[in-house]
């Protein structure tokens, strides 16, 4: 089963080298990982989407724990949370068709950030789903060039009662 | 006062109380070297940089303080690899200081650069490179705490040589904050509660006790719950000396080589008490046919070695030494009287299964020497009082099998990683920590030749280190699997009788014996143990098709023993 694991780290030098070593050490998957700086520049934020049974994820979060350099482990599958990834595709496109590719990009509520007289550039963030129904649909146009964040994740605040 | 990084780093040392390191000089750590000059810290000149290492997890093995390690940059470092990844997989608290080119030229292939931090990432509990001195004092006393808390581990810190050149004000701090590092001691009553009502109501429990006892200093907590409760005790080999070998409740070890009697009983037992230890393949065989009837409690400072490889019914996250002293408290007389009644039956069962197949050192002295016997008068004539290091093979398997061990940091062995050439300079850094005790070194004739290089060390400090080789002209282990699983095709597993190894010990100034009949042997070993002032080659020229049994092949469950 796939796993969102949210990762807290001291932003130091090798951080990234140690998270990605303990998996390909230990033979676990990495299906992506997004890291970035918190609001305290100390602390960098890591998500890491991958998968294993319940086994497997309880030894993935207990040797991220133990790594020194990890404040905290938190696996947010099982729980409410938002999740985003972003995606720009660069699409075919032509004087015929450029209003059906723009009603996509308003259906899915994404951007055109780039034109040219070929290929529209389109933004767009979302979920996993989402960023796959809009690449399904645009890819009748021809997709020329496609590039996605991993996920990033982060806990629904708790509901008031 | 300004002090430069290498008056910082020997200052630093001090504090940490350190009175011994284990070192090789290179142009990366010359400024270290240069204020080591004027320093009454004690330096061990060795021979090669596996060997530092080695001999500082030794002295942290006899000791229980931390080893530590000095060595210049590129290959320097790199051969501390080995040694690092030895004690990593043994818990060992070493901290290895390895110099580093300037760091202005780190990344550019410099001579004789290496990224010694990125080699020794998974090798490590964790490592540093210090590119600011004004950090310096901080790493050093971080890397201490590291190494010798919660679990314990080697810790590497990276010194540039710029950084060793600069100075800066020297203040040491007092405590260390770490907010991202908080090993768990204290067991959680609950889980304690229950593992204590799980073992009482129980009808035949067995202790199972590693490493981890040892590095806890548990080892009187041990014997005192389980003499108290009446439960037998096996280990694993890096908990050999946890429990009294002598003790009527201890079985031996268990396992792939383990005896007859700890495998039965851990096979049958209804309640399996893992201590410190961490279920390696080794010692559980087939992991499906692992202790099938049992429930399972299992006490370790590590998270992460809990449900590993054998999911655990009662898990407490502790240190065994707080984790036990709890458990007994909960024990009362009333209730631990009742238990005991009803452990008769299983009583009988085990000291059934420890008469039929018990290990046997017996000797024909018409015949050739067997290597059980040497390690049997070993003991005898050393009554038992010496630190024991093995090297890995059928040497160190007998020598876990044969030799008695009655107190903790007695049996000091490389045993997850099975570092061939770890016996020899781990014995010299156990004697120069404790230089009143005998050290004996069991080694094979392959694995001595390892890091033979250290014999060098021994001579120039007058340590009497001993190391009695079992010399089956054979690197045995390999051959035995060789004679089971590949049909006696015994390939590249022959080394021939070579060298002489009386004349090699004699050639760095040392004493070499040799004994080639059973009634040579304890002539040999008599003469070695008077020897006060140098290191002892005792050359045993054994039967070389003597194997190790019991063995439970690799994969089989832990009933289908191999006996003789």
């Amino acid at each position: 089963m796939r796993h969102t694991i949210s990762i807290s780290v001291m932003n130091e030098f090798g951080v990234l080298s140690r998270i990605a070593g303990l998996f390909s050490g230990r033979g676990f998957n990495i299906e992506s990982l997004c890291v970035a700086e918190t609001i305290d520049p100390r602390v960098s934020r890591m998500t890491i989407v991958t998968s294993g049974d319940d086994r497997i994820i309880e030894q993935i979060t207990k040797q991220l724990n133990k790594l020194v350099n990890v404040i905290k482990v938190h696996d947010l599958t099982g729980e409410e949370y938002l999740e985003r990834e972003l995606a720009l595709i660069k699409v075919n496109c032509n004087a015929d068709n450029r209003a059906e590719v723009l009603s996509i990009v308003d259906i899915f509520r994404a951007k055109v950030v780039d034109v040219s007289p070929r290929s529209y550039t389109i933004e767009v963030t979302g979920d996993e789903e989402k960023i796959a129904a809009i690449t399904e649909l645009l890819r009748p146009f021809g997709i020329k060039e496609i590039v996605r964040t991993g996920r990033i994740a982060m806990a629904r605040s708790p509901k008031a009662k | 006062m300004k002090k430069t990084g290498a008056e910082i780093f020997i200052e630093s040392l001090f504090k940490e109380g350190v009175d011994t390191i284990f070192g090789y000089p290179g142009g990366a750590v010359l400024p270290i070297y240069d204020a080591l000059y004027k320093s009454r810290l004690r330096h061990i000149l060795v021979r090669h940089e596996q060997g530092a290492v080695h001999m500082a997890d030794g002295y942290a093995r006899a000791t229980g303080r931390p080893g530590v390690v000095l060595v210049t940059s590129g290959p320097g470092a790199t051969n501390t690899v080995t040694g690092l990844a030895t004690a990593y997989m043994d818990s060992i608290p070493v901290v290895a200081f390895t110099g580093q080119v300037p760091t202005e030229l780190i990344g550019n292939d410099a001579f004789q650069e290496a990224d010694i931090v990125g080699i020794t990432r998974p090798c490590t509990k964790h490592n540093y490179l210090v590119k600011d001195i004004r950090d310096l004092a901080r790493v050093i006393k971080e890397a201490f705490y590291i190494a010798t808390t919660g679990r314990p581990g080697p810790v590497l810190v990276d010194l540039p040589k710029d950084v060793l050149n600069d100075s800066t004000e020297f203040i040491y701090p007092d405590k260390v904050h770490i907010p991202s590092y908080q090993p768990t001691y204290k067991g959680h009553p609950g889980q304690i509660r229950k593992a204590v009502n799980q073992i009482l109501a129980s009808k035949r429990p067995i202790i199972y006790a590693g490493g981890g006892v040892i590095s806890s200093n548990a080892a009187n907590e041990l014997r005192q719950f389980a003499k108290k409760l009446g439960i037998h005790v096996t280990t694993t080999l890096m908990g050999l000396g946890a429990f009294p070998g002598t003790d009527p409740l201890f079985l031996g070890m268990l396992g792939m080589h383990g005896t007859y009697g700890a495998n039965m009983a851990v096979t049958n037992t209804d309640c399996l008490i893992a201590i410190g230890a961490r279920f390696d393949d080794r010692v559980t065989g087939k992991i499906d046919e692992f202790a099938p009837y049992a429930k399972i409690i299992h006490i370790d400072i590590d998270p992460t070695s809990i449900s590993k490889n054998v999911v655990v019914d009662i898990p407490i996250v502790g240190d065994v030494r707080g984790v036990l002293k709890d458990m007994m408290k909960l024990l009362t007389a009333a209730k631990v009287r009742e238990f005991k009644k009803g452990l008769k039956e299983w009583h009988g069962d085990i000291d059934g299964w420890m008469k039929t197949h018990s290990l046997s050192a017996a000797q024909d002295m018409t015949r050739k020497i067997r290597p059980q016997y040497v390690i049997e008068r070993l003991y005898r004539l050393t009554k038992g009082d010496a630190i024991i290091t093995t090297e890995v093979g059928q040497n160190q398997m007998w020598a876990a099998q044969f030799f008695k061990f009655k107190e903790p940091r007695r049996l000091l062995t490389s045993g997850g990683l099975g570092t061939m050439g770890y016996g020899f300079p781990a014995a010299i850094g156990a004697q120069i920590a404790c230089p009143d005790k005998t050290v004996i070194d069991i080694a094979g004739d392959g694995s001595i030749q390892m890091n033979i290089q250290e014999l060098a060390t021994a001579v120039e400090y007058k340590l009497p280190v001993k190391v009695a080789i079992l010399n089956n002209r054979f690197l045995g282990m390999v051959r035995q699997w060789q004679e089971f699983f590949y049909d006696k095709r015994y390939s590249y597993t022959c080394i021939g009788n070579k060298p002489d190894f009386v004349k090699i010990a004699e050639a760095y100034g040392g004493v070499g014996l040799r004994a080639k009949k059973p009634d040579e042997v304890d002539p040999v070993i008599k003469e070695a143990l008077k020897v006060k002032d140098r290191p002892v080659f005792m050359d045993f020229v054994v039967d070389a098709a003597e194997d190790v049994y019991p063995m439970v092949p690799a994969g089989q469950p832990l009933s289908k023993m191999l006996l003789v």
